[in-house]
């Protein structure tokens, strides 16, 4: 490690540098962003407009404005004006309320081609704005290999070339921490942010943001993860970002009214101190909380989403990762993050791989890794699916598409639609650990059928009909993508409202829009197409709002206060709610109410969905999902819910006793399809939109995002 | 028989709430049940009678993922 540090800082030479006086921040903004072009080495400063604030707020609202003005409807990810926007918000970094360390990554994905967004924790968008900037703006590409510095405490932004001995994301941010640390005690004021080789190979590249754990004395890795991001980075030619800031103070953000923020942060952290342990348990376990609940609900889901639990689930169950994981320790990701869910497994000994006998700190795994390279590819082996958790992070690989397009693969070469030729001698059966795990290790490494792996569940379907004549239109039935995305882990079938709230997500099926499989589907709160709808205008709105304040969504409903089930409306979390309002009032020193809260998030939600369209995307056809998402596409996934199925078609005033399974799948499938056809009319109704889901123009006069180049784009489509 | 989230179950002699939620295989941490209307404390589910016929809400308090 001291070799490659001393090898990295005796090679670094400055190809371009600004100095800059950093900006004072006044109530949560610094006014300024950072704009670096790598195509022609120009660093300069950028005034935040009135507009912005207003109307964009921050974060992911900066980055779709600026990715709005850098692009055209041509703009490929890999073209120069692409651009990589990083903001935190104006509610990020402060420390008294949880969960206000996150920096939200804005670009166009090389999976959906047009916009992803990307909430991420670690210290590097709280650092940024200390040091002086609203949001970093990357534009244009590099012709080799460079890293951008931003020092914050000397006004110092370079773009530099150094010797780097690894592409490995873990050894690059333990690296470049020590680097640019001056002490050990220095080490908590740098964060990295970096991408790996994986991003050189796939499309499903992430990007690693990092800070120093000062307890296991280790540097700890968030993840970007979803839509190619890393891949974006590499493409650039970026290795690296480093932000270096030591002045961090309780009130950086200057906030107008600091007293409020901290009695909002002094209710919530006594609700954790008290309630974590006997609701959610997320400093213990983080949100692996979710695997017992998920098998025994039937939602977990196994061998690419056809079923939703296996007598094997408590292999891999809340408690089995809980053993794993350390206790006792902040494992917040984020200064002030009571709810600590960070969970690391230490002292972990590598079985393959580049690091194969290497004792190493994992991060996670999070429900949605160990349910992704776990269940759903037939993977009930704990240490399997954190060393999985492990090597993703490092390479630098999305673990939930990870997750999706080997199960994907897997349900395919079962099925005999790919053999052993095709995949280079891997017997890809789900649950074959050592050809996933070596599937892994070649999409790192960008060789064998890893090359193709790489390139995504979309793709894949098109070679495999393509080039081994596989049933098109059965792999559109399994191929759990929509929007050329990944879909995350949770099995929609039986919740109409979750499979709208994966369908009609703006990037892709990501469930941070929508979650809303326990509402519907088990609490039946609602029974309505209008009850549904209703939801998913409003959580996704919420929702929404996190990723503008640079705020994590899970202090919000991964602890509730006591009284909350006696509120009105529990699901919403109405004195969470409450809360956030008060600290963004106490940092802005504005006077929004709840309902202004929601305005700010529709009018970025709706400024995304126009900016779908104008790259080409946005209308109907693109909210449509896979017929797994809606129901059971085989014999076997209907026989394993006859009953429910059978019920349903009985509702239905069919007689299925004189039915065939065949006859039954074909009347099932037609109603599911209709159901989520009349679903689609009445949230694009109540969201505003036309029936081929075009936001209206009055809709966006209502919002005030009726500049002429966002009402020249829909005008096209009315 | 008794209804819970729109699912009917089986009656038993002596049922309780705690059984029901046995049989449905609710095992989340945080739900807020209502028998007939009426909310039932977790403490009280061992003992506390579902009668024949009886409509149960179990709320899972969960918006998570
Ligand atoms: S709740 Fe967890 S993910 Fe969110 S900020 Fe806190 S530690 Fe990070």
């Amino acid at each position: 490690m001291e070799s490659a540090v001393n090898r990295f800082k005796q090679s670094r030479k400055v190809l371009a540098e600004y100095t800059y006086e950093p900006a004072a921040l006044v109530r949560g903004y610094t006014g300024k962003t950072l704009f670096v072009d790598l195509s022609t080495g120009l660093i300069k400063s950028k005034e935040v407009t009135r507009t912005m604030k207003d109307i964009f707020i921050g974060g992911r609202g900066f980055g779709l404005w600026y990715l709005w003005q850098a692009v055209n409807p041509q703009t490929k990810w890999n073209d120069p004006e692409n651009e990589i926007i990083i903001s935190s918000g104006p509610v990020g970094g402060i420390t008294q309320y949880p969960g206000a360390g996150k920096s939200l990554v804005v670009t166009l994905s090389p999976l959906t081609n047009s916009v992803i967004d990307s909430n991420v924790g670690g210290h590097f968008g709280p650092y940024l704005k200390f040091s002086g900037w609203d949001a970093l703006e990357i534009y244009g590409k590099s012709d080799k290999d460079v890293f951008i510095i931003i020092d914050g405490d000397s006004g110092k932004v370079t773009i530099e070339e150094a010797v780097l001995d690894t592409t490995a994301c873990h050894l690059i941010s333990e690296i470049l921490t020590e680097a640019f640390a001056h002490s050990e005690s220095d080490k908590k004021n740098i964060s990295v942010v970096s991408a790996g080789s994986g991003a050189d190979h796939t499309l499903i590249g992430i990007l690693n943001f990092s800070f120093y754990d000062p307890h296991r004395k280790v540097v700890r890795l968030k993840q970007a993860g979803r839509g190619g991001t890393g891949t974006v980075f590499r493409d650039k030619k970026l290795r690296a970002l480093v932000v270096r800031f030591s002045g961090l103070k309780a009130k950086s953000n200057n906030p107008a009214d600091f007293e409020r923020i901290v009695a909002a942060g002094k209710r919530i952290n006594r609700e954790i101190r008290e309630l974590d342990d006997v609701q959610n348990r997320m400093r213990q376990v983080g949100t692996a909380s979710l695997l017992t609940v998920m098998n025994d609900y039937d939602l977990l889901p196994v061998h690419n989403f056809q079923y939703g639990s296996h007598v094997d689930g408590p292999k891999i169950s809340t408690e089995v990762f809980r053993s794993r994981f350390t206790q006792n320790v902040f494992d917040g990701c984020w200064h002030g993050c009571t709810l600590s869910c960070c969970k690391a497994v230490d002292g972990f000994e590598l079985k393959t791989g580049p690091f194969k006998g290497e004792k190493v700190v994992v991060d996670g795994p999070e429900y949605e890794n160990a349910a992704g390279l776990g269940s759903n590819c037939g993977i009930f082996d704990p240490d399997c699916i954190i060393e999985a958790n492990f090597y993703c992070d490092t390479y630098g690989i999305d673990t939930i598409s990870t997750g999706t397009l080997v199960a994907f693969i897997m349900e395919c070469y079962e099925r005999g639609i790919i053999n052993k030729e095709i995949t280079g001698g891997l017997e890809l059966n789900f649950g074959n650990k050592e050809a996933f795990m070596e599937l892994i290790h070649q999409m790192g490494r960008g060789e064998g059928f890893g090359k193709i792996a790489g390139l995504g569940v979309r793709r894949m379907k098109k070679i495999f009909s393509e080039q081994y004549g596989a049933d098109s239109n059965f792999l559109q039935d399994i191929g759990m993508e929509a929007k050329g995305l990944e879909y995350s882990q949770y099995l929609s079938k039986e919740s109409l409202a979750q499979q709208g709230g994966y369908g009609l997500a703006n990037k892709g099926p990501q469930h941070d829009e929508a979650w809303l499989i326990f509402m519907d589907m088990v609490n039946k709160q609602l029974p309505t197409f209008e009850d549904k709808a209703e939801a998913l205008h409003y959580f996704p709105m919420f929702r929404t709002w996190f990723g503008l304040q640079g705020l994590c969504k899970l202090p919000w409903n991964d602890i509730e206060p006591e009284d909350n089930k006696q509120t009105d409306e529990p699901a919403k979390v109405p004195a969470h709610v409450q809360n956030y309002v008060d600290i963004y009032n106490g940092v802005t020193g504005q006077n929004i109410d709840k309902d202004e809260l929601i305005l700010q998030s529709e009018r970025v939600y709706n400024f995304q969905r126009v900016f779908n369209l104008r790259m080409g995307f946005g209308t109907r056809k693109d909210d449509a999902v896979p017929y797994r998402s809606l129901g059971p596409v085989t014999v076997e996934e209907y026989e394993s819910r006859a009953e429910r199925y059978d019920s349903q078609l009985k509702e239905l005033g069919l007689n299925v006793e004189e039915m065939s399974t065949g006859e039954k799948l074909k009347a099932l499938r037609k109603h599911r399809e209709e159901m989520y056809e009349k679903l689609v009319d009445v949230v694009y109704q109540r969201r505003g939109w036309t029936k081929n889901g075009i936001p209206r123009l009055e809709t966006l006069r209502r919002l005030g995002i009726d500049f002429p180049e966002v009402v020249a784009v829909v005008e096209k489509h009315l | 028989m008794v209804e819970i989230n729109g699912h009917l179950v089986k009656w038993e002699e002596g049922m309780t709430v705690k059984r029901l939620l046995e049989i449905m295989n609710y095992t989340f941490p945080m739900i807020i049940v209502r028998v007939n209307g009426e909310a039932v404390n977790k403490e009280e589910w061992d003992t506390y009678p579902v009668p024949r016929g009886a409509k149960v809400q179990a709320l899972h308090q969960i918006a998570g993922g």
